[in-house]
C-alpha cells in the first residue's frame, strides 16, 4: 500500500487479573483495503476490538498499554460513542437492531434528525420533533449506497435474518464520515450467496476509501475478499502479511500451530484399548443449545478411549454433552451400551451410567452453599441411593453422614482439593478446587462414560495439569471411557486418542493427535482436509 | 390465507370482541333501559378515561402495567385535600389541587423508577407491592399526622378530636368544577303515538318524545382530547422516539448510547404525574373521597379497562385506552343493571360479585395470554 495507514494500532499490551491477553499486538488499516484478522477464540481479537472500540471493560481493568493512532495522529478513545465520533464502526456478529422498528428507525436509532422547534429554548432538545422525512430519505440513501433492495419503511422483525445484517452495515454506512468499519464475523448467520453478497459490499465500502477490518474464521473467504491477513495467536501477532504472499494452509497453521510438546502426549496410549467395542452411538444428534446449536452429528465412542471434541466457540461442541445428558433439548438417537438413551432426560443419562462434568460449573455443576461433602455425595444419594441408611424407607431415608464424610475425605486427599475440610461451602474454594469437586461428584457415580466440557476453562496452572493428569490416570488404569470437550487444542492433543472437530454443528472430521497442525486449521475455520 | 388473517385478528383482539358479546347478549336479554345504561356509561367514560391513558407511556417505555399509579392517585388526593382545606372553588380549586399534586406525583414517581430499574422485568409485580406499602405510610400521614403535624385546620377534613382526615370528605369546594364547566345533553326526539308515556303534545297537535342519552362535559372532553394529542406529539419527538426503542429492547438502546435508566425514570414519572391528574378527575365528578380507599384500586382498574380495549403487557395505542375505557365501563354499568333485573339475577350483590370477578378476570387472563405467547414467541426465534 503506497497511503500512509488511516488506524493504527502500535505495541497494544492488555493484561486481564494478571494473564496477559494481548502481548505487543500491532496492527495497521490502509484507506480502501480489507484486512482480514484471524486467530482462535481467546487469541485476543475480542480484547484488542475493545481496546479500539474504549469499551468499559478495559477501563474497568486497569486500562492497555500502547498507542493508537487515527491518520498519524495518537487519539485516546474512552468510549464506542467516542469511537463512532472518530469514524470508527462496527458490524456486530449478533445483530444490534430492535425488531419492532422500521428499517429507517434502526439506521437512525439515536441519531435522528431532528426540526428544532422555537420551544427548544425551554423544553430542551429531547422534545424536539423526529424529522421523519428526512430519517427516510437518508436511510433510503443509504441502503441504496450498500445495494440493498429493502423499504426503508419495512419493520426490522419481518425481514429475513440477511437482510438484518445490510441494515447494520447501512447503519454504519449511514454515520457518514466513516472511515473504518469492523465486521465481526459477518457471514456466520448468512447463506452462501448472501454471503457473497456481502463480500460483494464490503469490496465495494473499500473501493469508496474506507478501510476494512474482517474478523472471521472461514479462510476461503479471507482468500476471496481480503488484502491483508493478520493472524493472532494468544495475544501475540503471529503474522501480517499479503494475501498474495499466502495460502490457506499456510494460513491455518499459523492460527493453530502451537508447540504440542511431547512430554504430555505420552502419558495417553494412542490406541484405544481394549476390544473396539462402541459404548456410545450418537447418530444425527441436533441440540438446540443457544449459541451452541448441534445440526447433526453422527459418531462412535469406543470402551476404554478417551474422544475428544473440539473446535472454535458457538460451533456446537459445548452442546453435544449437554445435548447428551438431556440439559438442552435435542433430538436424534443415542444408544449407551447398545440401549437406547432417552433425550432430554437426565435422570435417564445418569441412570444409564453416563456422568457430566458441566462447563458451568458454577451453574450447573454445583449447589455453591452446601459443603464439599455433601456436593460429592448429592448425585449419588439422588442416582443410587447410595449414603442412606434404612433405603426402603425412600424420600425419608436418613442420610448416612459417616459415609458421606468417609467419601469426602477420599476424594479430597486423592484429588488433592484444597479446603478446610469436608464441610467447607463449595463457594468459598478457589475455581480450580470448585472443578476438582465437580470431578468428585461425577466419579462417586462410578460412570460407565465420563462427559467432561470445559474442564480447565479458568482455573490456575496447577490446578489444570492435576485435572488432566487426574483423567489420564482414570482412563489408563480403570479403563474409564471419556468424552472430553475443550476449547484447548493442545490440551485435547495431549490427552484424547482422537480428537473430533466440530464446525458450524456438524462433525468436519476426526483427527488423531499426531496429524498436522495445518489439518486441525483447516477443519477449525471450516474447511476440507 | 383470509381464514388465518381472521383467525389471527380474532385471537389479538379476544378481550373486547368477548366484551362487545357478553354486552350485546345482556342488553337483549333483559330488554333493558338503554338511555339509563348509556347516561350512566358516558358518565363513567369521562370520570375513568385521563387514569387510564396515564397508562400508556410506561407500557411503551417496557414497563408494562404500571401498577405504582396507585402512587399517582395519592398524590392527587393530596392535592384535593389541600384544596377541600382552603377552600378554593371550582376551576380555580381544581387548578390549585393539580398544581399541589404535580410535585408529588413527580417525587414518587423518580422514587418509583429507582426502584424498577433495580427490578428489571419484574415491574408489575413490584409496582402492586409498593401500593401496598404506599399505602401503609399514607395512612401514617393522614391518620396522625395529619393536624398536628400537617396544617390542615378545616372541620370538615379533620377528626372532631383534631386529629386525622375524615373517612369520607365531600369534595364540596371542587365538586364537578370541571364537568359542569360546560356540559352538552345528548337527546333524540321522536314523533310517537298518543298515550305514549312520557310523550309531549306539540303546537302542531303531534306527540313527541325526547329521550336523553346523557351529557358531554365539554371541558372534560377537552381535557381529555388534549392529553391525547400530547401523547400522539409525544412519541414524535427525541425522547418519544428513545421511549419506544428502550421498550423494545433495552440493550441494543444502550448501545446506541441511549440512557436507558433515564428514560424508565422519565416513563415512570410522566406516568405518576398523569394519574394524579387523573384521580382528580376522577373525584371532581364523583364528588365524595373516600379517604383511604379512593386509591387502593385505582391501578386494578384503570389497567382492566385498558385491557379490555385490546392492549398487552407490551403493545397499546391510545385507542385502546378509549375503547378499553367505554367498553369495561358498559360492562360494569350492564352488569349492574342487570343484576336488579328480576328476569336475570334478581340480586344487586351478585352484581357487585360480578364486577369483582370480571376485574380480576380480565387481569388473569390477559397476563397469562401474554405470559403463553412471550412463551411461543421465544421458543420460535
Amino acid at each position: 500500500m503506497p497511503t500512509s495507514p488511516v488506524l493504527e494500532l502500535r505495541k497494544i499490551e492488555k493484561a486481564y487479573f494478571g494473564t496477559r491477553v494481548l502481548k505487543g499486538v500491532e496492527l495497521s488499516l490502509h484507506a480502501g483495503e480489507i484486512h482480514a484478522l484471524l486467530g482462535e477464540n481467546g487469541a485476543g481479537k475480542s480484547t484488542l476490538m475493545n481496546v479500539l472500540f474504549g469499551m468499559p471493560v478495559i477501563r474497568e481493568t486497569g486500562g492497555f498499554s500502547g498507542e493508537v493512532l487515527l491518520e498519524g495522529k495518537p487519539v485516546s478513545i474512552r468510549s464506542p460513542k467516542e469511537a463512532m465520533k472518530l469514524g470508527i464502526g462496527m458490524v456486530h456478529q449478533e445483530f444490534m437492531l430492535i425488531p419492532g422498528f422500521e428499517v429507517h428507525e434502526n439506521i437512525k436509532l439515536n441519531r435522528e434528525p431532528l426540526l428544532g422547534l422555537p420551544v427548544r429554548r425551554v423544553l430542551g432538545r429531547s422534545l424536539d420533533l423526529l424529522d421523519i422525512a428526512r430519517m427516510r430519505r437518508e436511510s433510503r440513501e443509504s441502503l441504496a449506497r450498500i445495494k440493498l433492495e429493502v423499504s426503508e419503511r419495512a419493520l426490522v422483525a419481518d425481514l429475513p435474518v440477511g437482510h438484518m445484517q445490510f441494515v447494520e452495515i447501512a447503519r454504519e454506512v449511514d454515520k457518514g464520515d466513516v472511515r473504518v468499519l469492523v465486521f465481526d464475523e459477518p457471514t456466520a448467520v448468512l447463506t452462501e450467496s448472501e454471503a457473497e453478497t456481502l463480500l460483494g459490499v464490503m469490496r465495494d465500502l473499500a473501493d469508496r476509501g474506507i478501510a476494512i477490518l474482517f474478523i472471521t474464521h472461514r479462510l476461503d473467504e479471507v482468500m476471496s475478499a481480503a488484502d491483508t491477513v493478520t493472524i493472532l495467536r494468544d495475544g501475540e501477532l503471529v503474522s501480517c502479511s499479503r494475501k498474495d504472499e499466502t495460502s490457506i494452509p499456510e494460513i491455518a497453521e499459523r492460527m493453530v500451530g502451537r508447540d504440542v510438546s511431547t512430554e504430555a502426549r505420552t502419558g495417553a496410549g494412542h490406541a484405544p484399548s481394549a476390544d473396539h467395542e462402541p459404548i456410545l452411538i450418537v447418530e444425527d444428534l441436533r441440540v438446540e443449545m443457544p449459541g451452541e446449536e448441534v445440526r447433526g452429528v453422527d459418531f462412535t465412542v469406543e470402551k476404554g478411549e478417551i474422544l475428544g471434541i473440539g473446535g472454535l466457540a458457538g460451533q456446537g461442541k459445548i452442546g453435544i454433552a449437554n445435548g447428551i445428558m438431556g440439559l438442552a433439548p435435542a433430538t436424534g438417537r443415542v444408544a449407551v451400551a447398545g440401549e437406547e438413551l432417552r433425550l432430554n432426560s437426565p435422570k435417564d443419562a445418569l441412570g444409564r451410567g453416563l456422568a457430566f462434568v458441566s462447563e458451568d460449573r458454577r451453574g450447573v455443576g454445583l449447589l455453591l452453599d452446601e459443603s464439599v461433602e455433601m456436593n460429592i455425595a448429592i448425585p449419588a444419594i439422588e442416582i443410587h441411593g447410595r449414603f442412606l441408611r434404612a433405603p426402603f424407607l425412600g424420600p425419608f431415608a436418613p442420610v448416612d453422614r459417616g459415609g458421606v464424610r468417609r467419601h469426602a475425605k477420599e476424594a479430597i486427599a486423592d484429588l488433592d482439593i484444597r479446603t478446610t475440610g469436608p464441610t467447607q461451602v463449595v463457594r468459598r474454594l478457589s475455581g480450580g478446587n470448585q472443578q476438582k469437586v465437580c470431578l468428585a461428584r461425577a466419579l462417586v457415580l462410578e460412570p460407565r462414560l465420563l462427559l467432561v466440557s470445559e474442564p480447565t476453562r479458568g482455573i490456575d496452572v496447577g490446578a489444570k495439569e492435576l485435572i488432566l493428569d487426574r483423567l489420564r490416570k482414570l482412563n489408563r488404569e480403570h479403563g474409564l471411557t471419556i468424552l472430553m470437550t475443550s476449547s484447548e487444542l493442545g490440551e485435547l492433543r495431549s490427552l484424547c486418542h482422537r480428537v473430533a472437530i466440530i464446525s458450524e454443528g456438524r462433525i468436519a472430521g476426526i483427527l488423531t493427535p499426531d496429524d498436522p497442525d495445518v489439518q486441525y486449521g483447516l477443519l477449525m475455520s471450516g474447511g476440507t482436509l | 390465507m383470509m381464514a388465518r388473517a381472521v383467525i389471527r385478528l380474532l385471537s389479538r383482539y379476544a378481550v373486547p370482541i368477548l366484551f362487545v358479546v357478553v354486552c350485546t347478549a345482556a342488553i337483549t336479554v333483559a330488554d333493558m333501559n338503554l338511555s339509563r345504561i348509556s347516561t350512566d356509561v358516558l358518565e363513567r367514560f369521562f370520570r375513568n378515561l385521563f387514569l387510564v391513558l396515564s397508562l400508556v407511556i410506561p407500557i411503551v417505555a417496557g414497563l408494562g402495567l404500571n401498577f405504582g399509579i396507585v402512587l399517582g392517585a395519592m398524590a392527587g388526593q393530596i392535592g384535593l385535600m389541600t384544596v377541600q382545606n382552603a377552600k378554593v372553588p371550582g376551576l380555580g380549586g381544581i387548578s390549585v389541587a393539580v398544581i399541589c399534586s404535580i410535585p408529588i406525583a413527580m417525587l414518587l414517581g423518580w422514587l418509583t423508577g429507582l426502584l424498577f430499574n433495580r427490578t428489571r422485568g419484574r415491574e408489575m409485580i413490584t409496582g402492586i407491592i409498593l401500593g401496598f406499602f404506599a399505602n401503609g405510610i399514607y395512612q401514617l400521614l393522614f391518620l396522625i399526622l395529619a393536624g398536628p403535624v400537617i396544617p390542615y385546620h378545616a372541620k370538615d377534613l379533620l377528626l372532631p378530636q383534631g386529629m386525622g382526615l375524615r373517612v369520607t370528605i365531600n369534595l364540596t369546594s371542587v365538586e364537578r368544577g370541571l364537568d359542569d364547566v360546560m356540559t352538552i345533553p345528548l337527546r333524540t326526539s321522536a314523533v310517537v303515538q298518543e298515550g305514549t308515556p312520557g310523550a309531549k303534545v306539540q303546537a302542531d297537535g303531534s306527540y313527541v318524545k325526547v329521550t336523553r342519552w346523557g351529557e358531554i362535559p365539554m371541558l372534560t372532553l377537552l381535557v381529555n382530547v388534549a392529553l391525547c394529542v400530547l401523547i400522539w406529539l409525544l412519541f414524535r419527538t427525541k425522547l418519544g422516539q428513545d421511549l419506544r426503542a428502550v421498550g423494545q429492547d433495552p440493550g441494543v438502546a444502550e448501545v446506541a448510547g441511549i440512557k436507558v435508566n433515564r428514560c424508565r425514570i422519565i416513563a415512570i414519572i410522566l406516568s405518576m404525574v398523569l394519574a394524579g391528574i387523573g384521580q382528580i378527575i376522577f373525584l371532581q365528578n364523583m364528588t365524595v373521597m373516600n379517604t383511604f380507599q379512593s386509591h387502593e384500586q385505582v391501578g386494578f382498574y384503570a389497567i382492566a379497562a385498558l385491557l379490555v380495549g385490546g392492549a398487552t403487557v407490551t403493545r397499546v395505542t391510545i385507542w385502546n385506552a378509549i375503547f378499553g375505557t367505554l367498553l369495561f365501563h358498559a360492562l360494569f354499568s350492564i352488569i349492574s343493571v342487570a343484576a336488579q333485573n328480576p328476569k336475570l339475577l334478581n340480586s344487586p350483590q351478585i352484581g357487585e360479585y360480578l364486577r369483582e370477578f370480571f376485574l380480576y378476570a380480565i387481569i388473569g387472563t390477559t397476563l397469562a395470554i401474554h405470559a403463553w405467547r412471550s412463551r411461543s414467541a421465544a421458543r420460535a426465534s
